[in-house]
């Protein structure tokens, strides 16, 4: 593991995994990160918001949100972190958090429940997070026709849209590969356009 | 959601005793930046409460994210946060931030190379 002496060039990424409520967003973390998925939890409160005084201290009308994480060490010096987002997308105060620095986000879907994916899309384009759809296969049937999805979801042709087993860590790794290539042409196409 | 079980620290129903009721922490800490023991906060020469001392044991092996700190000790994020700010500033733990894909300015090439290995590293995986 990391030895205490040279991390000078210590750093860490993060990729955020989102979806609806019960999409399987802790189940893909699960299937690929080296630790079981954690908890964390913040807590917001109008205190939160600067007030630092001992009498304010929030006891009461507090709103807590949950998020579940996985770790990957890519290696010594560099940690890469899988971040699901709050079930509920009305805690949007912690989304802002997530998504700054993130190399990008997996948008996690049932094609059963599309809509539940709306409010998520629009947040990454608004926020030009690049994201990649990544349509869960509960039981191993690719029931739709991935451009339909994407019709559906009015996204531009460049997003990836492909199929997934959330289960699955051969499957999960591949989507994950996805995402940072595409961010990666994404760079190179936008490097090319300035010069 | 962990608030009012009946943990025996008791640290989880007021969230923010450990930190005296101090919300705002003396650095902003990402949730990925990764915390690490310093030699200071491993020698165990310091005055530190019970949540300083899990801390230095927690980050004296493998660095940990402040995310995972927070988990660990089941203490919400801003509190975890205003602990781990305060003992960095004390010299107990360095904290490393993440480098960023677009910090670096000009030709982004630190973004890209930092991306290139988290890309071979998943295909290693």
């Amino acid at each position: 593991m990391n030895s205490p002496a040279d991390t000078s060039r210590v750093t860490s990424a993060k990729i955020v995994i989102a979806g609806g409520f019960g999409v399987g967003k802790t189940t893909l973390v699960g299937s690929v990160s080296e630790i079981t998925p954690l908890t964390t939890e913040a807590i917001m409160t109008s205190a939160s918001e600067g007030v630092d005084d001992n009498n304010l201290v929030p006891d009461k009308a507090t709103t807590t949100v949950a998020m579940d994480f996985g770790r990957i060490t890519i290696d010594q010096d560099l940690i890469l972190y899988l971040f699901g987002t709050p079930g509920q997308t009305r805690f949007w105060f912690m989304w802002d958090e997530l998504v700054r620095g993130a190399i990008g986000a997996i948008v996690l879907v049932d094609t059963r429940r599309l809509a539940d994916c709306f409010s998520v899309i629009d947040f990454f384009e608004h926020r030009k997070l690049p994201y990649l759809v990544a349509v869960n296969c509960f039981d191993g049937k690719q029931l739709h026709d991935l451009n339909d999805i994407r019709d559906a979801l009015q996204i531009s042709h460049d997003v990836p849209v492909m199929y997934t087993d959330a289960r699955n860590r051969e499957s999960t790794k591949q989507v994950l590969i996805k995402l940072v290539e595409y961010v990666l042409s994404m760079r190179r196409t936008r490097t090319v356009g300035v010069h | 959601m962990v608030l009012g079980g009946d943990e025996p620290t008791g640290s989880l129903v007021r969230p923010y005793a450990v930190t005296r009721g101090r919300t705002r922490p003396q650095l902003e800490i990402a949730l990925e930046a990764l915390v690490e023991t310093t030699a200071r906060g491993r020698s165990g020469q310091f005055l530190g409460g019970r949540e300083q001392k899990v801390i230095v044991n927690l980050c004296g092996g493998r660095l940990q994210s402040l995310a995972e700190i927070a988990a660990r000790m089941e203490v919400p994020l801003g509190v975890a946060r205003v602990l781990v700010a305060d003992m960095a500033a004390d010299g107990l733990l360095a904290v490393h931030e993440p480098t960023g894909f677009d910090a670096d300015g000009g030709d982004g090439s630190v973004g890209t190379e930092l991306l290139e290995r988290v890309l071979s590293g998943l295909r290693r995986l």
